[in-house]
């Protein structure tokens, strides 16, 4: 009987092991399913150039299905439950989502398995923080493909005044962003003519403007020379899109024309609902093994952690590649090769500075990353990579 | 150097290796999500911990404990206070 291994989410982390696993494993030895919810594969980085119009929504997404190994079987639809006890999911899915469920016209369907893989990502959480959610269409975002295109169109008619750029909650996927965002915004309305015009102000919640002092040690002076204004120790603590008016934990405020908010993040619905994450919906989760604590043979990638280490792309690909080593070995009852299947803590990162530089973040649990001085050949670099994308991450390949 | 005896710690968080987001960052989270008068403790590796972590609690106006140091790394402790 071959072994049923369930993966939940059609991310990075999710596709890389369902294709690593298929590759690896026989179909005697191995059934390989994976389940989302959109059958839609995403490429959020993207979303960061989406308001200074250098790159199209339609570019980022791309058929989950047209990604995956053809041993892997797709199923699209939401998973409602996760049952540990009996080892089993139950799946949900819309009318037309029928046929590619294969229930027969069942809108729920339950899927037992042998090893389980949570890949399930991070969701916005906009109620978390007060006033963002009574005033929705008086903030923006670039942390959804909806949001960062009405945020497009906010700058399009955008002629002056004060643009605050705040987080709204820890943790939040992709640590650099809001940094690269407020470099973006500069270079963005310098080229516009409205620069002098313009005070950019990004608040942040830690005593440096990035968690890492090595890194926050290259762009203070470039915020500086660039005129842009920070605060840090602001922790967000509640929102006034009435007055637009922003506050913090430690007492401060600051008004606004025009708000950009990293949304505070939670873990996936689900997994909040089968009781299996902590108060903020993420999993516990062995920072070697990678497998969810107290649950043997289920594993957790990317953004559905507790690990310490940045919600991001490159951290689920690190992970998946530990994941389906680890069980590509328990399949075959061997023991997984140390070197393959233990988590290192291992991210990799660019940093867009502005003006066509960037740099390059490389760290691990051990080794904190020595980013080199902002360059041209780093910004084309993460250009290359994100269209190299689609053809070399998703399959494992690298 | 402190001794941790008497204090009953609500929540650990094992930031070990921590860089980004890092032990603060980590304690932050913890914080927002512990009831009022719970304590936290966070274990750091990073030796910036020592500086950023007494700042950042005396800038919320919590109450900071202590830093015990261990074999390898350091345990913050904090107390929520509002």
């Amino acid at each position: 009987m071959p072994q049923r291994i369930l993966i939940v989410g059609g991310g990075v982390g999710g596709t890389i092991t369902a294709n690593m696993l298929a590759r690896a494993l026989h179909p005697d030895e191995a059934e390989i399913t994976l389940i989302d919810a959109s059958g839609q594969h995403v490429y959020m980085p993207g979303w960061l150039y989406l308001p200074f119009n250098r790159s199209s929504g339609s570019s980022l997404v791309r058929p989950e299905r047209s990604l995956l190994n053809r041993r892997v079987r797709l199923v699209t639809g939401m998973v409602t439950r996760i049952d540990t006890q009996n080892h089993e999911l139950m799946v949900e899915c819309n009318k037309d989502q029928q046929e590619i469920l294969g229930t027969g016209g069942a809108t729920k369907a339950t899927y037992a398995y042998d090893y389980l893989v949570l890949a399930t990502g991070s969701r916005l959480a906009p109620e978390d923080l007060p006033g963002l959610s009574e005033g929705m269409d008086r903030w923006h975002d670039f942390y959804s493909l909806q949001g960062a295109l009405r945020l497009r169109r906010a700058l399009q008619t955008f002629s002056g005044g004060r643009i605050v750029i705040a987080i709204g909650g820890i943790p939040y996927r992709c640590p650099p962003a809001p940094l690269e965002f407020v470099f973006l915004l500069e270079d963005w309305l310098h080229q516009r003519g409205i620069r002098e015009r313009t005070e950019i102000q990004y608040l942040y919640p830690l005593p440096r403007v990035f968690p890492i002092e090595s890194v926050a040690e290259i762009v203070t002076p470039l915020l500086e020379e660039r005129q842009i204004g920070y605060t840090v120790f602001f922790n967000a603590a509640e929102v006034d899109t009435a007055k637009q008016v922003i506050r913090s934990l430690e007492g401060e405020e600051m008004s606004y024309d025009l708000l950009v908010m990293i949304p505070p993040h939670r873990g996936a619905r689900v997994i909040e609902d089968s009781g299996l994450g902590d108060e903020q919906g993420w999993l516990p989760t062995d920072h070697h093994t990678l497998e969810v604590k107290g649950q043997q043979g289920i594993y957790a990638i990317g953004d559905a952690t507790d690990l310490p280490v940045s919600k991001s792309g490159s951290a689920a690909h690190f992970e998946a590649k530990v994941v389906a080593a680890r069980l590509i070995a328990a399949v075959r009852a061997e023991e997984p090769d140390p070197q393959k299947a233990l988590y290192d803590g291992e991210v990799m990162c660019f940093l867009e500075t502005g003006y066509n530089r960037a740099t390059q973040l490389v760290f691990n649990y051990e080794q904190p990353p020595r980013p080199p001085i902002p360059s041209h050949y780093y910004h084309v670099e993460k250009q290359l990579f994100n269209r190299a994308y689609w053809y070399i991450v998703p399959r494992g390949l690298v | 150097m402190p001794e941790l005896i008497h204090v009953n710690v609500d929540k650990e968080i094992d930031a070990r290796g921590s860089f980004c987001p890092g032990p603060l960052m980590e304690l932050i989270r913890g914080m927002k999500t512990l009831p009022v008068g719970g304590v936290i403790a966070v274990l750091s590796s990073d030796p910036g911990s020592a500086r950023d972590i007494p700042a950042w609690v005396q800038k919320a106006k919590h109450e900071f404990i202590g830093a015990f140091p261990e074999q390898g790394y350091t345990r913050f402790v904090a107390r929520k206070t509002h």
